[in-house]
């Protein structure tokens, strides 16, 4: 094994520029396997953050509509004990109505958020523009910033508000302080967000009830079994869950078709360094024809020989492999860097996620080594008798 | 004397199942004792390499027995056979046949590397000795492409001996060496001969050589023509 491994080094050390070339044609692979998976999992990333990163991707409510969830503080502990995947978890309220100022009506939605875990998944506190505030009373409530300039509104006006439920409180005086960019026209121009008290008293309903829990998630792709284990364990017959899955069916094809296509490249890539290395080991076979006839003569055994070849696949991979991460680290640094928005940030922000590029090494490694198997047995069956008489 | 080899009606034809077979060997028997200096001589084609592949175990006969030591070495499989050539014959080819990535004394280490994973003292010690036999003690550090036609022989010579085989055999071992370094070269082998107790089949075109050899076995159209034994 030893004696293999040192005789496969000298074999190449004496063809140092070959060497070097068959290393760089891998580090080239592997840097662009290792470029290519961080652009399109940092895209994909960034996709799922910009659609579904600030929405609920998994929403549980009563199955009759309009009715309530009892005991919501009950089910938010059983989920987060019992699952994993939950990244935040938050009760919520949605109604709607009009709200008015002086002789201003507008339509809007009401919102009623538990403002401390309500915050991880809508991000509200980033969003508020300045000198706005989180309402932290009764009655307080944060605008989309359009409706600031549809009902020319201010921080500290009293606007009235009358929701559209007939069972819900008419008239109620509410204090704006502050408005929300929420970067979406639609929201920005409908959306009104109290804390869940307000909006629990404004629908008159209890304290324990509310409309729906929503979740965001570590793995968004896990949504469907994540829903499923939720259900399992709730198991309250009365309770639906809905994924962003089935509400953005064409995204999640979008997605896939993205990994497909990164998959794909990835694989194309193994198979060329694949053939490039096997190619260039079966030259040296032949080239190495007469040393493999000596060590033959000299008793090595034919596994022995082929021995020899796996292990240059092995040290080919090995420093290919290296080589090739650090040279798709720097590309990656060189793309974040100099290929940037107007603000600075990167045209598509880059996910370095350090086990995908140890998998790519270990592909790489493992590559090579397969690689190696042809001319390994190529050299394992070469006639000693062959290499004597022709020199 | 005890006998160390023994060849049996060998035959050997090339392109058995083709229209123009050749017939190389026919109907070779001989025995060599332990401890002998033997040669054989011919004419180019008369057998010799062909002979000496086949009692090295590098290339099987199409017919006949190869009885090394009481051993009927023609049914060992291809490992007992690699495992055999390791431990019991030492070659010198006419090409020196080093490995060129190696050092000089890398080379003569070469055998022991194959069958022992460890290389202790005594087989360092024994390397430097026979580089010291051989004259090139101060050259063991250079890669074998470094050194000259001859010295590369002599290497060949201290490497074929590391494993202290039964036999040694040498295919035209002087063949690219000029009269003085040949002369050398089969002073050397005849010294280790005496010195080592190994045994000597050496191929040869140059009388004047097989005649300082003990036995003298001459092929002719793959028949052993004359077999003189001093």
């Amino acid at each position: 094994m030893k004696l293999a491994f040192n005789i496969a080094k000298r074999f190449l050390l004496s063809a140092k520029k070959q060497t070097i070339v068959i290393i760089l044609g891998i580090a080239v692979g592997v840097s662009v396997q290792v470029f290519i998976g961080s652009l399109i999992s940092g895209l994909q990333k960034d996709l799922v953050d910009t659609t579904i990163g600030s929405q609920s991707q998994i929403t549980l409510a009563n199955d009759e509509s309009n009715q309530y969830i009892d005991d919501y503080t009950n089910i938010i502990a059983n989920i987060n004990d019992n699952q994993s995947n939950i990244k935040s978890i938050t009760p919520t309220i949605t109604t709607s109505g009009q709200l008015s100022i002086n002789e201003d009506n507008e339509n809007i939605v009401f919102r009623g958020f538990e403002f401390s875990s309500a915050n991880e998944i809508y991000k509200i506190e980033e969003k508020l523009v300045e000198n706005s505030t989180m309402p932290n009373s009764s009655n307080e409530i944060l605008l989309g910033l359009n409706l600031k300039e549809t009902l020319d509104l201010k921080i500290n006006d009293k606007v009235y508000y009358n929701d559209n439920n007939p069972s819900a409180k008419s008239n109620v005086e509410l204090t704006v302080v502050g408005f929300v960019d929420f970067k979406v026209l639609d929201l920005n121009s409908s959306w009104v967000v109290s804390n869940l008290e307000t909006t629990q008293d404004i629908l008159n309903i209890q304290t324990t009830e509310t409309l729906n829990v929503e979740m965001q998630l570590k793995d968004v792709f896990e949504a469907a079994n994540t829903r499923d284990s939720i259900l399992l364990t709730l198991n309250q017959s009365n309770i639906e869950a809905v994924t962003w899955i089935e509400k953005n069916e064409d995204l999640l094809a979008g997605l896939e078709g993205q990994s497909i296509s990164s998959l794909m490249i990835q694989i194309f890539v193994i198979i060329s360094v694949v053939l490039g290395i096997s190619s260039v080991l079966a030259i040296t076979v032949l080239q190495k024809s007469k040393q493999l006839g000596i060590l033959k003569a000299m008793g090595i055994k034919d596994c022995g020989a082929s021995k020899i070849f796996l292990f240059e696949g092995f040290i080919l991979g090995l420093f290919g492999a290296i080589m090739g991460i650090l040279l798709g680290i720097s590309l990656l640094f060189v793309f974040s860097t100099f290929a940037t928005t107007s603000d600075g940030s990167p045209v598509v922000p880059l996910d370095i996620n350090p086990s995908f590029i140890a998998l790519s090494a270990l592909i790489a490694l493992t590559a090579s080594t397969l690689a190696a198997l042809s001319p390994a047995i190529k050299s394992s069956k070469l006639s000693v008798i062959e290499v004597i008489r022709n020199g | 004397m005890d006998n160390i080899l023994e060849l049996k009606n060998i035959d050997k034809i090339y392109g058995v199942n083709t229209k123009n077979p050749y017939q190389a060997l026919s109907n070779i028997n001989l025995i060599f004792k332990k401890n002998s200096f033997n040669s054989i001589i011919g004419q180019s084609g008369s057998g010799k390499s062909t002979l000496l592949n086949i009692i090295g175990t590098l290339d099987s006969p199409t017919k006949g027995e190869v009885i090394f030591n009481n051993q009927d070495i023609s049914k060992y499989t291809k490992d007992e056979l690699a495992i055999f050539r390791n431990k019991s014959i030492g070659f010198i080819f006419q090409f020196h046949y080093l490995l060129p990535e190696f050092s000089a004394i890398e080379n003569v280490l070469m055998p022991y590397k194959i069958s022992n994973s460890k290389v202790n003292q005594d087989i360092i010690n024994r390397a430097h000795e026979l580089l010291e036999i051989v004259g090139l003690e101060k050259y063991k550090n250079q890669l074998a492409n470094n050194l000259s036609g001859g010295q590369q022989q002599r290497v060949a010579i201290a490497r074929s001996l590391i494993n202290s085989p039964n036999i040694v055999l040498a295919d035209e071992p002087t063949g690219n060496l000029d009269s003085d370094s040949t002369e050398a070269v089969y002073n050397l082998l005849r010294e280790i001969n005496k010195n080592n107790n190994t045994s000597f089949i050496i191929i040869t075109h140059d009388r004047k050589i097989a005649e300082k050899t003990d036995r003298i076995i001459e092929l002719k159209d793959g028949e052993v023509y004359t077999d003189i034994e001093k």
